[in-house]
């Protein structure tokens, strides 16, 4: 997966790790259907006076070949909602200590981010609002408190392969560590509109000096 | 049962002999006959094929050749876009793929497999075709209303599906909305009538066991349709009340809940993925046992099976909403129960793998698609466990991952599924054999650049592009020139593949009027349709020459015989 998008939060590569575990369980059964697949129908392709076998089906020998495989898939089951489970639990029902917490709104057709500012405080005056652009500092855990004004829309940031539904009348808390610093894109993952298509935002993900002089630098602002 | 039975078909039998129906043109109109009216809904179901298709034709251009004026139609604006994209898949589920496998083929082939001279209520099958040429009217028109199509995406999540303030398409919405609802009428009815007739119109001596597995598919679709479109209908109502009177059952700010109406909308949803699939499943059955000559390997496991999958895929819904901020820990739940689906979908496939294994197999065009069809939908299922594991599912939810995955499975559903029923029944609904070699040249370019589309598409998707955008020069991640080329070739592609179905309509219009006469039975199939005329008259056989049953319908190749297949009304 990393070769398609870099990773850049700490669970990324879980996910990715998931993903890879799935591939290579599931690539094994495509791989083995398909060649069998193929195989029967050029072995047992139609020629002149050979007549087929006539198999109803409850030859115990026979039907072992399909009880096996289907115990099998069984397992390979069993493995996947392990991973499966660890690296949702991980992302998105645990919730680690965070170092700060922002608060993202998305509403027709934006998406605003209110930084809690110099003393790390959502809610207070020195709250820095900015539309379109997030700022976070790479190596904090940040919690982020998902709203949504109007329609459902959805918090999605690839790099950190990170996605969140914004439901109004509700605020979903979840969290993000990111890990290399750069500038990345932030989508909306949920039709919204005519403006849908528009709806983009950028993070920043910053070191602490930089991180430090952005936050100085901006006046204040009250939400 | 068999009294019952046999007495059910004398009273129709009386029933036809008094009364021929509408004369003239009239008979296209108000037949009551199933066979007039499964090709009614194969008709109207092409048309909107073709309508779907054409839609599809115009956002991938605007995908692939941003801002261009797309020939035929012109500028795609971002509205237009949203209501494309929207009437797309609300047309090639509910008016291309239900109306084509189940309408279409379940109306044609059940009386006729079954030996019974029609449906049981041939009035109320009648009515179930004019409310779904009504809906498909309805949903037409909501095209072309003030402020355009509805834009919502064909699963329609409130509050934006029922706020005309946030989705700036009043009428179209509502109209959308009306269609779903009208349609879902329609299949009702069609439904009650397939179910029924089933159970008591059989040839005499038909047992269960012996009723051909397509017949068992379509019906049983019809009862998961029946089970799981009760809430969805009931969230219909409430979405026309909100968009229409005012009503908040979704508007959070008046104690409604959002996420409420994707509950409803999935209950149904995800069992009307084995709604299509089913039918077009059974199709597979039947073309893959004639051409190797094989009987089914296992029935009952077949059967049963299907019916296992039907039951669990009402406990499966959530995985749509992993994301959807409904409580984390239900993903678990759903996790466990969304791959537990793996084990009877494998069964099915190594049940007809196991099938071909002894076979003697002849790739004529109809096996050609039935086998393509297990190809290309193991495809769309493998691609599936990556989506039911919540953790990946948590990255790859609404990229173009998901719509190549479920495009895997529905294209061979709806598009190869329909193509195989067809051109192995065609003899039977026209009397006359279709071009072998324009036939193949058909297949091979459908299915070659139908894989070209969606290769690509699962790509994009890996590289975390996100779906329903009309431009992603937005997103200076997902706008670079590697990721256009690969929209090029999928669009490309897509031209190609819809190139190719002229190839198809040459090819039924010179069978249809010069094609080589069929007769009876152009197959060498076992059963019950292929023991009468083709075309079958009106009553489907002559009133004294109904046939009875006295084996079940895969018996071919029997070693106590020297002819490789025997028929179902044969007698010992």
């Amino acid at each position: 997966m990393d070769r398609f998008l870099i990773q850049a939060s700490t669970y990324a590569a879980d996910i990715d790790g998931l993903i890879l575990l799935v591939g290579v369980l599931v690539g094994f059964w495509f791989v083995a259907c398909e060649g069998i697949f193929f195989w029967l129908i050029w072995k047992f392709r139609a020629r002149p006076g050979v007549k087929s076998e006539y198999l109803t089906g409850s030859e115990k020998k026979i039907r072992r070949w399909i009880s096996i495989p289907h115990l099998l898939v069984l397992v390979c089951d069993v493995f996947i909602v392990i991973g499966s489970i660890q690296v949702w639990y991980k992302v998105k029902q645990q919730l680690p200590e965070a170092d700060s917490t922002i608060r993202v709104t998305g509403q027709q057709w934006a998406w605003t981010f209110q930084h809690p500012g110099p003393d790390n405080e959502l809610d207070t005056a020195d709250d820095i609002v900015t539309i379109g652009e997030l700022y976070v500092e790479v190596e904090k855990t940040y919690h982020f408190q998902l709203q949504a004004v109007d329609v459902l829309h959805s918090f999605s940031v690839p790099v950190f392969r990170l996605k969140q539904d914004a439901v109004p009348g509700r605020s979903i808390t979840g969290w993000f560590q990111p890990t290399v610093t750069g500038e990345f894109d932030i989508q909306c993952a949920e039709i919204c509109g005519i403006g849908h298509g528009m709806m983009a935002a950028r993070i920043f993900i910053q070191d602490a000096n930089q991180h430090a002089a952005w936050v100085a630098g901006i006046p204040s602002t009250t939400p | 049962m068999a009294e019952t039975a046999v007495a059910v078909q004398s009273d129709e039998h009386h029933a036809h002999e008094d009364h021929h129906g509408p004369r003239g043109w009239l008979k296209y109109i108000w037949s009551t006959d199933h066979k007039m009216i499964g090709m009614q809904y194969m008709f109207t179901g092409m048309f909107m094929a073709l309508i779907g298709g054409f839609m599809a034709y115009v956002f991938r251009m605007q995908l692939a050749f941003p801002g261009i004026s797309v020939p035929l139609y012109g500028q795609v604006s971002p509205g237009e876009y949203n209501a494309l994209i929207t009437n797309h898949g609300t047309i090639m589920i509910f008016w291309v793929a239900m109306p084509v496998l189940i309408a279409a083929f379940g109306n044609y082939l059940i009386p006729l497999m079954i030996g019974a001279d029609d449906m049981v209520f041939p009035r109320i099958n009648r009515l179930s075709y004019q409310i779904f040429f009504l809906s498909a009217v309805v949903l037409l028109a909501s095209l072309f209303v003030e402020g355009g199509g509805f834009g919502g995406a064909w699963t329609a999540y409130p509050p934006l599906s029922a706020v005309a303030e946030y989705n700036q398409t009043d009428l179209g919405s509502s109209l959308w909305l009306i269609a779903v609802a009208l349609e879902f009428v329609a299949f009702l009815l069609g439904g009650i009538n397939f179910i029924t007739t089933l159970m008591n119109s059989r040839a005499p001596g038909m047992k269960a066991y012996d009723i051909p597995l397509v017949c068992w598919m379509i019906v049983i679709a019809s009862i998961l349709f029946m089970l799981s479109v009760g809430p969805l209908l009931a969230g219909a109502v409430m979405l026309l009340f909100d968009q229409t009177i005012g009503t908040g059952f979704y508007d959070p700010a008046r104690g409604g809940d959002p996420i409420l109406w994707q509950h409803l909308f999935w209950f149904f949803g995800h069992p009307e993925v084995y709604v299509v699939l089913l039918p077009a499943l059974g199709v597979t059955i039947e073309i893959i046992a004639t051409f190797s000559r094989k009987k089914v390997f296992g029935y009952k496991l077949m059967l049963y099976t299907v019916v296992a999958t039907g039951v669990l895929s009402f406990f499966v819904w959530a995985h749509h909403q992993f994301i959807a901020g409904i409580d984390p820990r239900m993903a678990n739940v759903f996790t466990v129960t969304t791959l537990l689906i793996s084990v009877p979908i494998a069964e099915l496939c190594f049940v007809i793998i196991a099938t071909l294994y002894g076979g003697s197999i002849t790739l004529t065009t109809p096996m050609l698609w039935a086998l393509a069809f297990v190809a290309e939908f193991l495809i769309g299922g493998v691609t599936g466990i990556f989506l039911g594991a919540s953790g990946a599912d948590i990255y790859f939810h609404d990229t173009y991952f998901v719509l190549a995955h479920f495009h895997y499975t529905f294209f061979p559903i709806a598009i190869i599924g329909t193509f195989a029923a067809f051109t192995y029944w065609f003899p039977k609904m026209f009397g006359k054999m279709m071009n072998e070699t324009l036939g193949k040249i058909h297949f091979w370019g459908t299915i070659i650049s139908f894989n070209v589309i969606f290769i690509p598409l699962f790509v994009l998707g890996m590289g975390g592009q996100h779906r329903r955008i009309y431009n992603y020069q937005h997103f200076p991640d997902l706008a670079g020139p590697e990721m256009y080329q690969l929209r090029e070739i999928a669009t490309v592609a897509l031209l190609v593949m819809l190139a190719f179905q002229l190839v198809f309509f040459y090819n039924c219009i010179r069978s249809w009027m010069s094609g080589e006469k069929a007769g009876k039975n152009p197959w060498k199939s076992n059963t019950l349709e292929w023991t009468t005329e083709s075309p079958p008259g009106h009553g489907n056989w002559p009133a004294d020459q109904m046939p009875n049953v006295y084996r079940g319908p895969y018996e071919y190749s029997h070693p106590d015989r020297e002819e490789d297949y025997w028929p179902q009304n044969e007698p010992t």
